[in-house]
């Protein structure tokens, strides 16, 4: 079923190739489902992948990208697996982003999920392609389809070097039953796939000519900039419109009420005819907000209280094995900590923005859009306007962290333009973007544990944090999905008693996913946690994982780790801290080194990674991902927190959020395993190991040990 | 509203906008080059540099009053074809990834190479400080300016 290409749904479609003639395949869903943003509800978003193939008369191929591209590479790696089994030349294709449309499946650009939920399909549309292309020109010669192969876009026959290029049979082919089964490729035939090609849009991406949503324009469009709500549930008591309209461009200010998960955030749009005129009419707008009626939330407060419901409350059960209480109501030698992380902002470099144009009956959607079909689904719903005349289009975007996999500022622009009646820009500004959330949740960790001779009899971890999945679930009373993640799956062999407790939690603050979702706090309580215990238990922190990380594959990625970050000869007390976490279906193991010279600030000197994500693309991408991930996590980890005041969020731009620049990036070398189990994710599973291996590396240096983040480096 | 005369990418410019309207704003939906990017709208991140008379600055912050009779060049203007050295040097270390702050991360490279034709690290961060990038390229930026160096030192042989 799954390798078969049925002719009913084998489609020719011709509007995109122009003149020219398309071969399409639409694959049906996926025998395993994708690992998509919360890991277990790949279902509830509809069918898997199917992706698509344009061949012209003149042999030009078109690859279709149907996911976003954030930075992340998949614009390149896509094709990259396609072009493998189809036989053409990577360089020799033109890749275009596909519309938001149920028949590329599940579209949503999160979880790390593009090539691992997709390349099995990837690689056998590629091939059954090729099969037909050949088959077409065998019938030409009239000789069996065995004496001809395919190359460089063209298919050969072996006996007599005639042939064709793909043009010349693409029409033929597209009439010819597809293959039931096809063969495909060992990994030691690759040509393209584990190959470090340079990526196609970087030469866009270097000489300015790549098109961001921020970018995006279309005839007579307006350009709006949204006052919203400073506390998030405020709505407009008053506001001084005439002056605001006494601004030269500016020609209308509009409530507009954007959904926000369950809620609504009201704002007052100027809108103009240029977007400086619509910045000054905001600057000229005077608000009075009614802030009643719910509670005004402090940072500070925050923390305090999940610290007392992991101490008071009972909770709900997420995962248990085992008997854990009962071991621990006996145990002598017991730890019991409390680690905690903050919210953050996602601060991609473009801010949030979207062009949209509502025609009454049809709406088109242009923007830095993550999740085109939920776009879809949301603006549907919300205006009332059947799914298929939502036409979404995708842009790059100027990063994404999950951010932009929301809906909600593609339905602020719907509504705007459906009052003005024309199409319209919404631009964020920093600050917007940076005050206004949805923020990665701050979550509070009760870790406890008994240890008898240097062994762990038995692990009790809490969690308390808003769930940010928690406004997708119908029921809201079951267990937090992400209890566990970043928990790597092998200590559940060795660990007998275990168990994961989620303790609901809720401020009015809007959560949600950020750049490795839950393992990215998860992450630095559990192998934070990890480090104490194998102090504890008076072993090497990387001997303490081995034995508890009993599993072939970590053995291999543990062996890598010591060899590439000297751990074996390390100084004692040298600085050096490890961490080892697994999310999205991969595992990545870090050291980080850390130095203070006498009087000095605290310094990073290099971090080691090693990742293993199974069957891979392109290794070069994945040193990036890997690379920037460390980056981004170092900041998170050492300078920037979002905090609340009465309310609000208090930091507003990168002058009192400040994120990692290249002065205080370190040395950072990625190193890739080599092994052809199912491929897992790239974009996010680098970030969870920094935080707790820098963590564990200043308790090696100084020994002191930091439960909460962020670390002052200064002060440590 | 004012007439304002500048030279952009070598040609002689000449518009009528807000004399407050910040630079950026001008390059980008006034003249319609929108290689040139916003990122922060206060110099903090860099993205939006340009050359102001050879000088690496923050356009968001510049106003047109300020821009009269200057020579100002964008990311557009470096090169017809991708091929100036940074460019290149970009290109084979592949440093971008979402690729936004990157006009704003070479404008500050071609810059920093001018005036040092052979930057040490420190050198490096020290003038690549203020361009924020998110997606954590720091490192291959680091390495991109070296080749870059070393690709304007062979050409010159």
């Amino acid at each position: 079923m799954e390798s078969s290409v049925s002719r009913r749904k084998f489609l020719r479609l011709s509007s995109l190739a122009g003149a020219g003639l398309a071969l399409g395949f639409y694959f049906p869903a996926a025998a395993k489902a994708a690992t998509i943003i919360n890991g277990t509800d790949a279902a509830a978003l509809g069918v898997e992948l199917n992706s698509w193939i344009f061949i012209d008369p003149s042999g030009k191929v078109t690859l279709m990208c149907h996911r976003a591209e954030m930075g992340q590479g998949v614009y390149q790696s896509l094709a990259q697996i396609i072009a493998e089994e189809l036989e053409v030349n990577l360089d020799e294709v033109n890749i275009q982003f596909a519309k938001g449309d149920k028949k590329y499946g599940n579209q949503v650009t999160g979880g790390s999920s593009t090539v691992s939920g997709s390349y099995k399909n990837l690689l056998k549309l590629g091939a059954t392609a090729r099969e037909m292309l050949i088959a077409a020109a065998a019938a030409k010669w009239s000789v069996p389809a065995s004496e001809c192969y395919a190359e460089g876009g063209k298919v050969i026959h072996k006996p007599t070097g005639n042939k064709y290029h793909y043009g010349e049979l693409a029409e033929a082919a597209s009439k010819l039953e597809a293959p039931k089964e096809v063969k495909l490729k060992p990994v030691s035939e690759y040509k393209l796939v584990r190959k470090p090609l340079p990526r196609q849009d970087l030469k866009m991406k270097t000489n300015g000519t790549a098109v961001f949503g921020l970018d995006f324009e279309v005839p007579g469009m307006l350009y709006a900039q949204v006052e919203r709500s400073p506390r998030w549930h405020g709505v407009v008591k008053s506001f001084n419109e005439a002056e605001v309209l006494q601004v030269p461009g500016v020609k209308k200010v509009v409530k507009v009420k954007m959904s926000v998960h369950d809620k609504y955030r009201e704002g007052l749009a100027v809108v103009a005819d240029n977007l400086w005129s619509a910045m000054k009419g905001r600057k000229a707008l005077k608000v009075v907000w009614d802030d009643s009626g719910f509670e005004h939330v402090n940072s500070a407060d925050i923390l305090k209280r999940q610290e007392e419901a992991l101490k008071t409350k009972q909770g709900i059960s997420a995962k248990k094995q085992g008997d854990p209480d009962a071991v621990l109501a006996k145990a002598t030698k017991k730890l019991d900590l409390i680690y905690q992380t903050p919210y953050q902002a996602h601060a991609a470099m473009e801010p949030l923005n979207c062009v949209a144009h509502y025609h009454g009956d049809k709406i088109e959607i242009w923007g830095p859009i993550q999740a085109p079909d939920w776009v879809q689904d949301h603006i549907s719903k919300q205006m009332n306007v059947p799914r298929e005349k939502v036409i979404v289009n995708m842009t790059f975007l100027g990063g994404g962290f999950g951010r932009k996999a929301f809906t909600d500022y593609p339905h602020e622009a719907v509504l705007i333009s459906k009052e003005i009646g024309a199409p319209v820009q919404v631009v964020w500004s920093r600050e917007d973007d940076m005050t206004q959330g949805p923020f990665r949740p701050g979550v509070s960790y009760r870790c406890e544990a008994a240890l008898t001779n240097g062994a762990i009899d038995a692990v009790r971890i809490k969690m308390a944090g808003q769930d940010l999945s928690n406004w997708m679930r119908p029921d809201k009373k079951s267990a937090n999905w992400g209890t566990t993640e970043g928990f790597a799956d092998p200590y559940f062999k060795t660990i007998q008693n275990i168990s994961f407790t989620d303790i609901p939690f809720e401020t009015p603050i809007p959560p949600l996913w950020w750049r490795s979702v839950y393992a990215s706090t998860n992450g630095f309580a559990y192998e934070s946690f990890m480090d104490e215990l194998a102090l504890a238990a008076g072993k090497d922190p990387m001997a303490f994982r081995r034995q508890y990380l009993d599993d072939e594959r970590m053995h291999k990625l543990i062996d890598k780790l010591v060899e590439v970050s000297g751990w074996n000869t390390r100084k004692k007390k040298g600085g050096y801290g490890v961490a080892i976490v697994e999310s999205f279906g991969s595992t990545v193991g870090q050291v980080v080194k850390v130095s203070k010279p006498a009087g000095g600030k605290l310094k990073v000197d290099k971090v080691w990674a090693v990742i293993d994500c199974g069957w891979y693309v392109n290794p070069d991408t994945i040193r990036a991902q890997v690379e920037g991930a460390i980056v981004m996590a170092l900041g998170a980890a050492t300078q920037h927190a979002m905090t609340f005041k009465d309310g609000k969020a208090e930091l507003t731009n990168f002058h009192n959020y400040p994120v990692t620049r290249i002065s205080e990036t370190p040395p950072i070398e990625v190193h890739i395993m080599d092994n052809d189990a199912n491929a897992g994710g790239v974009g996010e599973p680098g970030l969870p190991p920094l935080a707790p291996a820098l963590a564990n590396a200043i308790f090696d240096l100084t020994g002191k040990r930091i439960r909460k983040l962020p670390i002052n480096l200064a002060t440590v | 509203m004012a007439v304002i005369q500048f030279t952009l990418n070598g040609k002689a410019q000449s518009i009528d906008v807000d004399p407050e309207m910040p630079l950026l704003w001008a390059i980008r939906n006034t003249v319609g080059l929108k290689g040139t990017k916003y990122g922060c709208g206060m110099a903090m991140c860099g993205a939006c540099t340009v050359h102001f008379n050879g000088q690496p600055t923050r356009s968001c912050s510049l106003p047109m009053s300020a821009v009269a009779g200057s020579s100002i060049t964008t990311i557009e203007g470096i090169s017809e074809d991708t091929t100036h050295a940074v460019q290149r040097a970009w290109i084979e270390e592949q440093v971008a990834q979402c690729g936004y702050c990157q006009s704003g991360q070479i404008m500050s490279a071609v810059a920093l190479l001018k005036n040092n034709p052979n930057p040490s690290d420190a050198d490096i961060d020290a003038a690549m400080a203020g361009n924020i990038c998110r997606c954590g390229t720091y490192p291959r930026i680091r390495s991109a300016i070296k080749k870059a160096a070393q690709l304007t030192a062979s050409a010159a042989k």
